[in-house]
């Protein structure tokens, strides 16, 4: 199982490191600094380094690499995935999970770190449980433990990790119960120079914020359940109540989280909210070009679309870019060659529009 | 500040010393001061401590051993947490020296109340076995009890333990395979994933194979695999599905609601118990959660489309209707696109070639070099795969070789060549084209293969090859080693079909070849030489060899045959590391191959049935655990003896004290009962009527115990102080009501202890624990009570 854990930042320091079994040598992360140095960007390491006597199987988050150590056999999804989980926690106690947060907050980290694995084997993985185990820091509780003398770790178990539903906290109350649902749709979309749709998908998520007092009992169902087809569900959720009646129903933990995600396939058809009307003019000689970008709406059922941003990475030899918009304002980063013109809302009467010229540049292809 | 009495300064300095470990930086010479906090009251302190212990107590062994007594005294304190978290640190502090310590502690903690506290020894026993080897007899004794354990919480980790400690005892697992299948649900995920991978091995090696006639008649029919395959399994379902063993069976249905879950490793072992046990009809119920975990985060991503990749080598149908789901997207990472590429030519058929060629176009013009080669790659095995459009593939690349690209055009060439050698149809005008290409190309490995072809094919252009030759001869002395090789295999080729023209070339390459730097180059001219142009001085005339010289290098080659290099990954169990990383990893265990004749399905059964039945027909099993167990007792002894030394030297808890020792006499007696009637039963079988009568009074008192036990966890469920603080708490009321309870039970252990020491022999050792203290606890009542009454 998960032997060791080093946190590298992107300059390729081990700022932190937390041994579970014996100490291994951070010397270890030579053979990851290798691979980091032959790989294009931080995307292109691979996530399971094999070296003679270890296995490094890192993840790459909010610009740190989180590198597991282990030395036999085990599922590199079961660390990968444990590893995403100890980031997630992060960022539910620290708000967000950076460098110097982490440096901040050490023994916090190091104490989470020693209650979710033992011996390498995770223990309690559940935000409800740490969260009664560990209070997540803020600045009221630190004066308070200042002053009363208290500290913020629990003594008692907390009675949620030896019930049978671990993911809620007891005793939990109120003043106002309050219950948000968010739904979260992305539209994956692959379209061919001439505008016609190669493939699309759409995965969409419902993510909760709740805050009832007691042991709620909640059930949601749906409209048209048929819809569904592929779906993926936090564990309050009760399987067999989903496969007979199309109803979800479930004890929610406290708090923040994703209720489920699914996932609408390729197979069906996916109708996409906008088209983008292009037109290059480029020069073979290398010198310039022209660019002119239309957006319109497309089968939106008379809703307006709101916060429209556009991504055009553009090749290397892009060296400027001089737009005009009619709506909204662009941006473009020379290092990352990326364009990113931000529109806004789209109006049907006046259609959003981007042309002008690009230095320097030959194009061969453009993705969106 | 370690030696201040302030508990906040004490806090800040321990903060600090974290700090300096987390950071990595030595923090070793502080032990001795550390190592004193340990008994600190404060929680956040001693938690500290503990996690300061567990990373130096490895160095400084002797100051460690300072620290144990106060985590035996933690073992017993009332509340669970504290339990819980002195055995964790207690078995991390590897320290041989405390390994029977350990031991004790784990056995104990086994055998608790708490499922948290059990949970802990399960984390144990693998901890204590990396420490100590030879304690694997006695640690498969406790973790077989762990493993009949009906806790969620405690099951996950007690498969991991026996994943770690005794993998090859697939004994231990049978009785509990139910269980194991029906709790599966409700494990915590990471459990789950355990579970199910120990569980896939498990049915490989009980279950017979569900495919076995679905095989030969593919054989017999030699009908290509992807094609009527649905017709196919829709039949043999019929015929199969009353074969399959209704265990086997219960363990795929009990699996298949885990491709929900929200962890990914859940759902990928699912997919891989699918993959390896379930009959092909069913396995393609995974694809789609396959393909909704490619949504996820990248890493992930990467290792489920490496799976994907070695299962469509094997199982194109179960993909192909999400053949899009696997094209590329410009944002995504360079060895993801490589993947999916991978995955693409692999899914490629008849019917969807189309399509994956269009895909495959436009990714030739993308920004990212290895993407854009592997992408010409692809489109090469498409066409040698899929006859039907080879012409047009070999027509497409044709055209890249006018790119501008260097290197587009260098790995077009590279993949003509094998092309052209599936079909040494005429493709003379390709040929000469790439003739020309000699000139502008300046990557190596596109030289030597235009070399090679030329050479190969020479006949068919008998003009240009010479002039080729010329060429290359003139520039020999400045090309790269591969593609001086080729030079002189062209040369050698070219001398043979036409030596009028290329002798004196020939001999010129070669005599350059015999002066290079490279001993390679050097080698292979000098055996050139010999076979073309053997030494005339010795023999005179041609040789043996140099007249072969015309089979020997214009031999008909077989083409090569573009394959997955997913394909032999087979060996290994999908979604493990060894399958990832395509070795094997220490520590993997192989997946068996099915058995022929399925073991008897009889082992699983004895869970259902009652308990008095259970003890007739299982009596060999039963001799075989009262062996173990006299083991157990006697090598138990030395650590008990040092327990008692110990509680010797800690004269804290008389009360305690008194318990051990009460239980370690009991034990005494009965241990000499137990090795009597073993001798008898090792003799022969018990008569039955003995068996009976022991059993009767048995089963009672087991019921009683059970009644209790869940008394007591609902008890606790309601709310935990009270159950916790049960002994030490001096309200009276709740005491009461429970000595009411109670005497029924301990009338029957007082009044006549001989029969009562027989039933216990029967009941194995973590209900005996418990019945010891509970009757103790219910001793301790009445003294109490007689306290308060005196006074």
């Amino acid at each position: 199982m998960i032997h060791s854990l080093f946190i590298i930042n992107p300059s390729g320091d081990v700022f932190m490191e937390k041994h579970w079994k014996s100490v291994i040598s951070r010397s270890v992360c030579d053979y990851f600094f290798d691979h980091q140095r032959k790989a294009s960007s931080p995307e292109d390491i691979p996530p399971v380094i094999a070296t003679p006597h270890h296995y490094l199987i890192s993840v790459y988050r909010s610009s740190m690499f989180f590198v597991a150590v282990c030395t036999t056999e085990v599922a590199p999804l079961f660390v990968v995935e444990f590893l995403h989980r100890v980031v997630d926690t992060f960022e539910d106690y620290f708000s967000e999970c950076t460098e110097s947060i982490i440096k901040e907050h050490y023994v916090v980290v190091y104490e989470l770190l020693d209650e979710m694995l033992d011996n390498g084997f995770p223990l309690a993985t559940e935000s409800n449980i740490l969260k009664e185990l560990i209070k997540p820091p803020n600045i009221l509780r630190t004066i308070a433990n200042t002053v009363t003398g208290k500290s913020n770790v629990s003594s008692t178990l907390p009675s949620g990790q030896l019930s049978n539903i671990p993911w809620r906290r007891t005793g939990v109350k109120y003043t106002n119960n309050e219950a948000y649902f968010d739904m979260i749709e992305e539209v994956d979309a692959i379209i061919d120079k001439s505008g016609s749709t190669v493939c699309a998908e759409i995965q969409g998520y419902i993510d909760c914020c709740i805050k009832l007092s007691g042991m709620p009992d909640l059930s949601l169902s749906f409209v048209n359940p048929r819809l569904f087809d592929d779906v993926s569900f936090h564990p309050c959720v009760r399987f067999k109540r989903w496969e007979s009646e199309r109803v979800l129903s479930f004890i929610p933990p406290d708090g923040n989280f994703r209720l489920m995600s699914y996932h609408i396939g390729s197979q069906s058809i996916v109708a996409i909210p906008v088209y983008v009307r292009h037109s290059l003019c480029l020069r073979e000689s290398g010198s310039g070009g022209r660019l002119d970008i239309t957006l319109g709406p497309k089968q939106t059922l008379g809703r307006t679309i709101e916060n429209v941003v556009l991504e055009i990475p553009m090749p290397k030899s892009v060296l400027n870019c001089g737009l005009v918009t009619n709506q909204g304002k662009y941006t473009f980063d020379p290092v990352s060659k990326l364009l990113v013109w931000e529109v806004g809302r789209i109006d049907v009467t006046k259609l959003p529009n981007i042309r002008g010229t690009v230095t320097n540049c030959h194009f061969s292809a453009l993705y969106f | 500040m370690l030696d201040s009495n302030k508990d906040n300064l004490k806090l800040e300095a321990m903060k600090r010393i974290i700090g300096m470990v987390a950071k990595g930086r030595e923090a070793s010479d502080l032990f001795p001061a550390v190592v004193k906090n340990v008994v600190s009251k404060n929680i956040e302190v001693k938690k500290l401590v503990y996690v300061y212990l567990v990373r130096y107590a490895e160095e400084q062994q002797d100051l460690a051993l300072l620290s144990i007594s106060t985590f035996q005294r933690a073992l017993k304190d009332p509340n669970q947490l504290i339990r819980a978290s002195a055995l964790r640190v207690l078995s991390s502090i590897r320290v041989t020296m405390i390994v029977p310590i350990v031991m004790l502690a784990i056995k104990d903690a086994a055998a608790d109340m708490s499922p948290y506290v059990r949970k802990t020894a399960a984390h144990a026993i693998p901890k204590l076995y990396s420490l100590d080897q030879d304690q694997k007899e006695e640690l498969i004794q406790v973790l077989e009890k762990l493993l009949y354990d009906k806790t969620t919480l405690v099951v996950g980790s007690a498969v991991m333990a026996f994943e770690e400690v005794c993998p090859e005892r697939i004994d231990l697992i049978h009785k509990n395979f139910r269980k194991l299948c029906s709790l599966l649900v409700d494990v915590d995920e990471w459990g789950q994933v355990v579970i199910i991978n120990m569980l896939t091995r498990y049915a490989r090696s009980q279950f017979t194979d569900p495919n076995l006639q679905d095989v030969d008649e593919d054989e017999e029919s030699k009908r290509p695999f992807y094609e009527d395959e649905n017709e196919v399994d829709e039949e043999q379902q019929e015929k199969r599905a009353p074969t399959l063993d209704p265990d086997h069976r219960l363990l795929l249905r009990s699996a298949k609601p885990l491709l929900q879950s929200r962890n990914a490793a859940v759902v990928l072992s699912v997919a891989q118990l699918y993959h390896h046990t379930a009959p092909r009809s069913e396995v393609h119920q995974v694809a789609k959660a396959m393909i909704r975990l490619l949504r996820s985060h990248r890493e992930v991503q990467d290792i489920v489309l490496t799976s994907i990749a070695a299962t469509a080598t094997r199982r194109k149908v179960m993909f192909e209707p999400f053949l899009k789901s696997f094209f590329v997207r410009s944002s995504d990472a360079t060895h993801i696109k490589l993947l999916k590429l991978e995955i693409l030519t692999s899914l490629a058929t008849e019917s969807s070639v189309g399509i994956i060629l269009r895909e495959l176009q436009t990714y030739v013009a993308a920004h990212d070099p290895p993407f854009v080669a592997a992408a010409i790659q692809a489109i090469g095995r498409c066409a040698s795969n899929i006859k039907e459009v080879t012409d047009t593939c070999l027509n497409g690349l044709v055209s890249l070789l006018s790119n501008k690209d260097q290197a587009v055009v260098a790995e077009s060439v590279v993949v003509i060549k094998k092309l052209l050698q599936t079909q040494p149809s005429a493709h003379r005008e390709i040929i000469i084209q790439m003739a020309k290409l000699v000139d502008s190309v300046t990557v190596p490995q596109a030289r030597a293969s235009i070399l090679w072809l030329l050479g190969e094919y020479s006949e068919r252009v008998p003009k240009i090859a010479p002039d080729v030759l010329r060429k290359m001869a003139k520039t020999f002395t400045s090309e790269e080693d591969i593609v001086k090789l080729q030079v002189m295999t062209l040369a050698v080729k070219l001398c043979l079909t036409n030596p009028k023209q290329t002798k004196l070339l020939c001999q010129y390459v070669l005599q350059l070849a015999k002066y290079d730097q490279n001993y390679d180059l050097r080698d292979r001219a000098r055996f050139l030489r010999h076979i073309i142009f053997p030494a005339d001085a010795e023999s005179g005339g041609p040789t043996r060899l140099s007249k072969q010289a015309k089979k020997i290098f214009l031999a008909p080659k077989p083409a090569p045959v573009p394959e997955s290099h997913f394909k032999d990954r087979e060996q290994f169990q999908l979604g493990s590391l060894s399958h990832y990383i395509n070795t094997k990893a220490n520590g993997y265990q192989e997946l068996p191959p099915f058995p022929l004749e399925a073991p008897d399905p009889k082992a699983r059964d004895v869970e259902t049935e009652p308990q008095v039945m259970e003890q007739a027909p299982l009596f060999t099993a039963k001799k075989v655990s009262s062996k173990k167990d006299s083991k157990f007792y006697s090598d138990t002894e030395s650590p008990e003896d040092e327990s008692e030394e110990d509680e010797n030297s800690s004269d804290e808890d008389d009360d305690d004290d008194e318990e051990e020792e009460d239980s370690s006499s009991d034990k005494d007696e009965e241990e000499d009962d137990n090795e009597d009637e073993e001798s008898s039963g090792l003799e022969e079988k018990l008569p039955k009527k003995v068996v009976k009568s022991n059993a009767k009074p048995k089963s009672d008192e087991e019921e009683e115990e059970d009644e209790s036990d869940e008394d007591d966890s609902s008890s606790e469920s309601v709310s935990d102080s009270d159950s916790e603080d049960e002994s030490s708490e001096p309200s009276s009321v709740p005491k009461k009501q429970t000595r009411n309870a109670k005497p029924a039970k301990e009338s029957t252990p007082v009044v006549k202890p001989k029969s009562n020491l027989d039933l216990l022999l029967d009941l194995d050792d973590g209900v005996f624990c418990q019945l010891i203290s509970k009757v103790l606890s219910v001793i301790f009542c009445f003294q109490f009570l007689q306290h308060l009454l005196q006074s």
